[in-house]
């Protein structure tokens, strides 16, 4: 599993990083960062739930 | 058992709902009852990126409304409006007479914007809230109008002001209370709002109210020329937006047996009845965290809520047991020129604000709101991290004074 972030929807709402904190970081520059791209299975919920709870509809899941 | 599963109102809630029945393995029958009769979308950018002009309504196509998912999901779309409940033969009836028939019931039909008297059909007063209205208010802000004048500094009149000043056009943006957001917010942060509007150039009427409509033309044929105020003084202006709040839309259930209360009153399970349950902005829970109950028009209490309900329905669609409460810490954003205001929890003028981080006068801080001894809640501005940190504060229900220790540790 590959976490893949729409930079040019992504308007750093923290959401994800609310629900993943292991995956996904919004810094004091407030652009989001992502500390693991390729996370592992046990943390496919919580990035599913990341996608579905996204504002901006920014993350997607590919599949390696 | 649950047979069929009829979904009344295919927005966001709904949607989410569905999708949710399909994600635990729900295989019977879903009918989606929904009013309007354009795809599915989502709401948050029409007073933002579609309102401006800079995407175009393909771009907020809801992600399960797209044809692939739709065609996974195996929906029976009906387009129509519910207009009666029948509990007892466990029916909704259509206003063109259909009746569907259901052994579990997600009420979904979200709020409609409250009027100001003498708007009926007066052309150039807009509120907004479907597609429908975005693209025929962003018709006339293309047509690069005198002024625009926006009535009620909430959110969505905010977002508004800010999109048309984007777009280079005067604004006056009128507010009964002192501050924008004052019941909400208290006149501390509210006036840092109010700053905002004024440093972007918008004329901030505070403390007054509407008083009328100005207008030329004849019978139905009228459009507004005006506002009239509460102060006595005249606006000019060729078009007005009207944001003063929305009302949840229970009417079509009147007279059915559920609990009707500003909303669906709903027990902890989001269950309005046995195999009924309500969602997003319609239903009205107890809460045991905050106290009371609650009713809450946030883009994500519309998916929470919707998968809860969903789940609720799939546990215990007829008996009276199962599940879990529903019990969030509510979260919202809005973005309003070049800032980005997050809550997480609630908050009202009476509770006690301390600036964690940050400064007002930077526009660029922290706030926790403190009640009855416990953090319940945490506003930042420009400050997503330390909300998204900070929000545990509130989940947890922590003491004041830990709870200002910790926020301040935590965000160092």
């Amino acid at each position: 599993m590959r976490v893949v972030v729409d930079f040019d929807l992504c308007e750093s709402n923290a959401v994800c990083m609310g629900i993943a904190p292991e995956v996904f970081e919004v810094r004091d520059d407030d652009f989001l960062y992502i500390l693991d791209e390729h996370p592992p299975e046990e943390l496919r919920p919580k990035i599913e739930e990341a996608v579905r709870r996204c504002p901006k509809q920014a993350i997607s899941i590919a599949e390696d | 058992m649950l047979g069929t599963v009829a979904i009344v109102g295919g927005s966001l809630g709904g949607l989410t709902a569905a999708e949710t029945l399909r994600s635990e393995g729900f295989g019977g029958r879903i009918i989606v009852i929904e009013a309007e009769s354009v795809t599915p979308y989502d709401r948050p950018p029409l007073s933002k990126q579609v309102l401006a002009g800079d995407w175009e309504p393909d771009r907020i196509v809801l992600p399960a409304a797209r044809p692939e998912r739709l065609a996974e999901l195996d929906l029976e779309w009906k387009t129509g409006h519910a207009v009666g409940l029948d509990l007892a033969d466990r029916m909704v009836g259509l206003g063109d007479g259909q009746r569907v028939g259901f052994d579990g019931l997600i009420l979904a039909t979200g709020a409609t914007p409250r009027v100001l008297p003498g708007m009926g059909d007066l052309s150039g007063v807009h509120v907004l809230r479907t597609l429908q209205d975005c693209l025929v208010l962003r018709a006339e802000l293309d047509a690069s109008p005198s002024r625009v004048v926006v009535i009620g500094a909430g959110f969505i009149g905010s977002e508004v002001a800010a999109t048309c000043r984007a777009r280079g056009l005067s604004v006056t943006l009128v507010e009964a209370l002192a501050t924008p957001l004052e019941r909400v917010l208290g006149s501390a942060l509210g006036t840092v709002l109010a700053d905002l509007h004024r440093d972007h150039g918008v004329d901030l009427r505070l403390g007054v109210g509407f008083a009328g409509f100005e207008t030329s033309g004849e019978g139905g044929d009228q459009r507004v020329t005006g506002v009239r105020l509460s102060d006595g003084s005249l606006v000019p202006c060729d078009v007005v937006v009207v944001g003063i709040g929305v009302t949840p839309n229970t009417g079509w259930l009147a007279g059915s047996g559920l609990d009707l209360n500003d909303g669906v009153v709903v027990d902890d399970r989001l269950r309005a009845a046995p195999g009924v349950v309500a969602v997003g902005d319609l239903a009205r829970w107890p809460s045991a965290r905050f106290g009371g109950s609650m009713r809450v028009e946030h883009w994500e209490n519309a998916i929470q809520s919707a998968e809860h309900a969903a789940r609720t329905l799939m546990v215990a669609p007829e008996s009276g047991a199962g599940g879990e409460a529903y019990d969030p810490v509510p979260w919202f954003w809005s973005d309003q020129y070049d800032r980005k205001i997050q809550l997480a929890g609630t908050c009202r003028p009476d509770d006690a604000i301390e600036i964690v981080e940050g400064s007002l006068d930077e526009r660029r801080f922290v706030a926790l709101f403190g009640r009855e001894d416990r953090v319940v809640g945490v506003l930042g501005m420009n400050r997503p991290r330390h909300v998204m940190q900070l929000r545990v504060l509130v989940e947890e229900g922590e003491a004041w004074d830990a709870g200002l220790a910790r926020a301040r540790a935590l965000v160092s």
